[in-house]
C-alpha cells in the first residue's frame, strides 16, 4: 500500500455505525482492517492510477488551498481545519464540489510544470478521489477510485458488509441501499454519484440504544428470512417502500420487492412481514 | 478470477454542462462512454465485454433531468429516471403507454437508476454479442446467433441483415408510438430527430443501434401533442415481469370518432433491430371500427414478411394475438 492518498487509507474512517444489524442475517466488519471476504474481490494495487497518486502527494499548499477555497467561501462552518479535508461540511452541494474540483484543477496546471503537462491530458471535470460520504447519518471520508461501485466502498472501503453482493450485475437486489430515502443496487451505481446525498445500509436501521427498526423486528416476528442472504436488501427495499408509501397494499409491497430475488422462496413470508411492519394485518391474521 | 468481478480501471468525468460532455466525448473519440443511469453500461465493463478508456456521467448536468410541459406537447430531460417518468401525472394523462411502458423495465431498482435516455440508446441483448464474441456488431465476420446451432429464441422475425439481435428497449417502442422527437446535442447545435429514425437497423450500420455518434449527446425526449390523450394499448410479454427483457411488446395508439379508427400508429419492439412500426396494419384499420371483427381481420398482417429463425417461431402468433388484444375494447 502507498503512503497518503493509497487504500490503506480506508480504514481511517469511523467503523461506529458498523454496528449489528438485523439478527443472524447480516455480520458488521471486526475492526478497521476489515478483510474482504473473498479473495476474488480483493483490492487489486494494479488497479490504482499510480499518475493519479502521484498528483495527490507531491501537491503543493498552494494548490490545496485553491482545492478547498469553494469550502472556505461558505464560511467557518464548511471547514473544520486547514488539514481537514476529511472534515468537509457535507452540506457542500455536489454541484459546488465539483465546480469546485474543476476550478482547482485549472489553477494548479500553473503552479507546476509537470502538473501542468499533465493536466493538459485530462479534460476538466475529472473527479477527485478523497471524498466524504453520508453513510448512515455519518461523514464518511473516504478515498474512492472513479470506477468504484457503492457496493465495493461500503464493503470493502467502509467495512459495511451488511450489503451483500449476489450477482454484482442489478439482477438479484442483495446489494439493495437506500439513496435519498430511493431504493437502488449499490454494485450498480458509481460511489462518485452519491456525494452529497444520504445513503442508508442495513447497518444504519438499528436505533443507537440498541432497538431493532420496526421492519427488522417485524421481519424476526413473520420469520421472513430463511438462509438469510437476501435479507439485507429485502430489509433496504422495504424501508424505502414504508418510507414512500406507509400503507402499502399486498400488491404494492409485492411490486415494491420484486426487485429482490429470495432464493429460498421466502416472498410470502417477506410480504407478511411488510404488512406487519406497516401496522396491517398479515394475510394469516386476515383469514383467520 | 477478479477479472469478472469488479469494475475494471477506467477514468470518469463529471461535467456540468452538455458542452463539456460533448467536448469531452469529442476529445476521447470511440474511448469515451457517455453514462447515463449505468445499468447497460456496468455490465458491459465488467464483463470486459467492451473496453472504454473514461466514461462520462450525465448525472451532473442540469437541464437535461426533469419533466415539462410545453407550448406543443411534453419535453422529458434524457436523464429523468424512469421512476420519474413512470410516476409523473402529466404523462400518465396524456400518453399512459409511456407510464406503462417505463413501469415494465426491468425491476423497480434499475429503474430507480436506469433513465429515459440510457433505455432508449441502451444496446442490444443478443448474448454472444454481449459475451464479448467477435460478431458482425462488434466487428467481426460472423453472426452466432443466427446459425444451425444458434440460440435465437429472443432474436428477430424482421430486418435482418448478418446480424439478428433486436431493440431491448421498452420506451422506445412507446415513443415510437407516440411520434416523439429526438434532440440531440451534436458539436454544438442540437439536431432534432424522429424517433422512429433514431433507431437504425443493421443495414444502415451494423455496430450501431441509434443515430447517436462519438461527441453525440442525447438531451431530451419530446413528446408533441399529436397523440396525447388519444386510446391506447401496451403490452410486454417476457419470460419474467421483473427484469427479463420483452419477448415481444406492442405499444399502439388511436384516433377514433364514434368509435371508428380514424388513424392508429402501432409498433411491436424486439421482433427487429429497431421498434417496428406495423403500417400495414395501421394502413387496413383506418375507417374500421375498434372490435373483435376488426382485430381478427388485421392481426395477421401484422407478421408479413416474417423470417423466423430456429427458435422464434412463437414470435409470429405472439405479434398477431398482441396485434388482436390492442385492437379489443
Amino acid at each position: 500500500m502507498r503512503s497518503g492518498s493509497s487504500d490503506s487509507y480506508s480504514g481511517a474512517g469511523s467503523l461506529a455505525d458498523a454496528g449489528g444489524a438485523l439478527a443472524g442475517s447480516s455480520v458488521a466488519a471486526p475492526g478497521l482492517h476489515s478483510q474482504p471476504d473473498s479473495p476474488r474481490t480483493t483490492i487489486n494495487p494494479n488497479t490504482i492510477d499510480k499518475r493519479r497518486v502521484l498528483i495527490q502527494t507531491i501537491e503543493s499548499p498552494v494548490v490545496s488551498y485553491l482545492k478547498f477555497l469553494p469550502y472556505f467561501k461558505m464560511g467557518a462552518a464548511g471547514v473544520e481545519s486547514l488539514a481537514g479535508v476529511r472534515k468537509v461540511n457535507v452540506n457542500v452541494s455536489r454541484r459546488r464540489f465539483i465546480k469546485g474540483v474543476i476550478t482547482s484543477s485549472a489553477a494548479a496546471a500553473t503552479s507546476s510544470a509537470w502538473y501542468s503537462a499533465s493536466a493538459k491530458q485530462r479534460p476538466g471535470g475529472v473527479v477527485e478521489r478523497l471524498i466524504t460520504l453520508n453513510v448512515n447519518g455519518r461523514k464518511r471520508p473516504v478515498d474512492v477510485l472513479p470506477q468504484e461501485t457503492l457496493a465495493y466502498t461500503l464493503r470493502y472501503k467502509l467495512g459495511l458488509t451488511g450489503t451483500k453482493l449476489g450477482c454484482n450485475r442489478g439482477e438479484c437486489g442483495a446489494c439493495t441501499v437506500v439513496v435519498d430515502d430511493v431504493s437502488h443496487y449499490s454494485c450498480s451505481m458509481l460511489t462518485h454519484s452519491v456525494r452529497g446525498r444520504a445513503v442508508a445500509t442495513v447497518e444504519g436501521l438499528q436505533d443507537p440504544s440498541g432497538a431493532l427498526h420496526p421492519v427488522q423486528q417485524a421481519f424476526i416476528d413473520e420469520l421472513a428470512p430463511q438462509c438469510g442472504y437476501c435479507t439485507p436488501g429485502q430489509l433496504m427495499a422495504t424501508v424505502a417502500l414504508l418510507k414512500d408509501n406507509p400503507k402499502p397494499t399486498r400488491e404494492e409491497a409485492r411490486q415494491a420487492l420484486s426487485g429482490n430475488l429470495c432464493r429460498c422462496g421466502a416472498y410470502d413470508h417477506y410480504l407478511n412481514a411488510v404488512m406487519r411492519a406497516s401496522g396491517q394485518a398479515t394475510e394469516v391474521e386476515q383469514n383467520a | 478470477m477478479a477479472a469478472h468481478d469488479v469494475m475494471p480501471d477506467i477514468e470518469l468525468f463529471q461535467p456540468i454542462t452538455v458542452e463539456d460532455a460533448s467536448a469531452i466525448a469529442a476529445r476521447l473519440d470511440g474511448a469515451g462512454w457517455i453514462l447515463a443511469g449505468g445499468q447497460d453500461t456496468y455490465g458491459w465493463l465488467k464483463d470486459r465485454a467492451k473496453h472504454p478508456g473514461a466514461m462520462i456521467d450525465l448525472a451532473a448536468i442540469e437541464g437535461i433531468n426533469g419533466i415539462n410541459a410545453t407550448a406543443s406537447g411534453i419535453s422529458i430531460g434524457a436523464m429523468t429516471t424512469l421512476r420519474d417518468v413512470m410516476r409523473d401525472p402529466l404523462i400518465a394523462e396524456k400518453f399512459p403507454i409511456l407510464t406503462q411502458a417505463a413501469g415494465r423495465v426491468a425491476s423497480p431498482q434499475i429503474r430507480n437508476q436506469g433513465t429515459l435516455g440510457g433505455n432508449v440508446a441502451q444496446d442490444t441483448r443478443c448474448w454472444y454479442y454481449r459475451r464479448g464474441l467477435s460478431c458482425y456488431r462488434a466487428g467481426g465476420n460472423i453472426c452466432y446467433a443466427d446459425s444451425p446451432e444458434g440460440m435465437n429464441r429472443e432474436h428477430a422475425l424482421f430486418g435482418a441483415s448478418r446480424c439478428v439481435a433486436v431493440s431491448p428497449s421498452d420506451t422506445a417502442t412507446a415513443l415510437v408510438a407516440v411520434d416523439a422527437t429526438m434532440v440531440i446535442h451534436r458539436e454544438g447545435r442540437e439536431k432534432r430527430v424522429p424517433a422512429e429514425q433514431f433507431f437504425i437497423g443493421p443495414a444502415i450500420n451494423i455496430t450501431h443501434m441509434t443515430v447517436l455518434r462519438p461527441g453525440d449527446i442525447l438531451t431530451h425526449v419530446e413528446i408533441p401533442n399529436t397523440w396525447a390523450n388519444t386510446e391506447s394499448y401496451f403490452e410486454k410479454v417476457a419470460d419474467r415481469d421483473v427484469w427479463d427483457f420483452a419477448l415481444v411488446s406492442i405499444a399502439a395508439v388511436m384516433k377514433t370518432s364514434g368509435g371508428v379508427i380514424d388513424d392508429a400508429r402501432i409498433v411491436c419492439g424486439a421482433v427487429e433491430c429497431v421498434p417496428r412500426r406495423l403500417r400495414s396494419v395501421e394502413q387496413a384499420l383506418r375507417g374500421k371500427p375498434r372490435n373483435e371483427q376488426t382485430a381478427d381481420a388485421v392481426a395477421g398482417l401484422a407478421s408479413g414478411g416474417a423470417r423466423t429463425l430456429n427458435h422464434n417461431q412463437f414470435k409470429v402468433p405472439l405479434m398477431e394475438n398482441l396485434v388482436r388484444r390492442a385492437l379489443r375494447t
